[in-house]
């Protein structure tokens, strides 16, 4: 019995994986469930069971996370970074963003600054200006 | 009093014959110790040319954890919970992907040029973390 929930672990974690490493792939439930080498309702059933969420809402919040790095570490506009992780339209996107984060993208970026620049620069620079 | 090395690291691993063949095999480490105790198989392993840092590779079960806590160890260790998580370095990440693409290693995550280096995610046949990074020189 133990044995067998290892295996079903090990497959999970390599669907997680997966997500993890592909998130802006158009991964669906059955592409993710061939992976794990069972059927899409027990895929769903069984991750839920061992991580605690759903594979979707897996999927989501590593696509808005690497959003919020997108937004706060490049410069890339808006719809851009939503398609590059992996949203196929812009409404889902900033929804499901918002959900999670419980702001815009344009909020949340407006509110950050770049890291990995002098924390001296970054205040100098991000600091709303009063002229011009 | 000062300590001057980190000399040994450990991680859970389920089956110590399936872990010789992935962290030598594949990942082209080389047997430190192999040596039947009795009651457990003491088992490290270390890069080429550089012994004084080894890792074991521990089974765990009775007698050190009693069956139930064995259990929970398995579990959490193929849930990809557990510690176990090694950091190693090359010179070329991208080559050393390349390798282990070619042996079939599972890739967590791509090689990313990061302001540190490069550096990508595999995991052993276990459930463990490794990350092996090819790093910029500091300052």
């Amino acid at each position: 019995m133990s044995r067998a929930v290892e295996e079903s672990n090990r497959a999970m974690l390599r669907a997680r994986d997966a997500m993890d490493r592909a998130y802006a792939q158009p991964l669906d439930i059955p592409a993710l469930a061939r992976i794990a080498h069972v059927s899409s309702a027990h895929f769903i059933r069984t991750y839920r069971a061992t991580f605690g969420e759903t594979p979707h809402r897996y999927l989501q919040r590593r696509r808005v996370e690497r959003a919020m790095y997108l937004l706060t570490q490049t410069d890339r506009d808006v719809t851009d970074i939503c398609f590059a992780v992996g949203f196929a339209s812009l409404g889902t996107f900033s929804r499901t963003f918002h959900r999670i984060v419980g702001e815009s993208p344009t909020a949340y970026r407006r509110g950050r600054a770049p890291a990995d620049v002098p924390t001296c620069f970054a205040r100098a620079w991000t600091r709303p200006s009063s002229f011009g | 009093m000062t300590m001057n090395a980190i000399s040994r690291s450990q991680i859970y691993v389920l089956d110590q014959d399936e872990a010789l063949d992935f962290y030598v095999g594949k990942l082209g480490m080389e047997v430190n110790t192999d040596a039947d105790l009795g009651f457990m198989r003491w088992l490290t392993v270390n890069l080429p040319g550089d012994p004084e840092r080894e890792i074991l590779l521990e089974k765990p079960g009775p007698p050190a954890l009693d069956p139930a806590t064995a259990e929970q160890v398995r579990e959490l260790l193929t849930k990809g919970a557990l510690g176990g998580y090694l950091f190693m370095t090359t010179d070329d990440a991208r080559k050393t992907y390349e390798d282990l693409v070619g042996k079939g290693v599972e890739i967590t995550d791509e090689p990313t040029e990061r302001p540190y280096g490069i550096d990508f995610g595999i995991r052993d046949p276990f459930g463990n973390k490794i990350r092996i990074g090819q790093m910029f020189p500091r300052g």
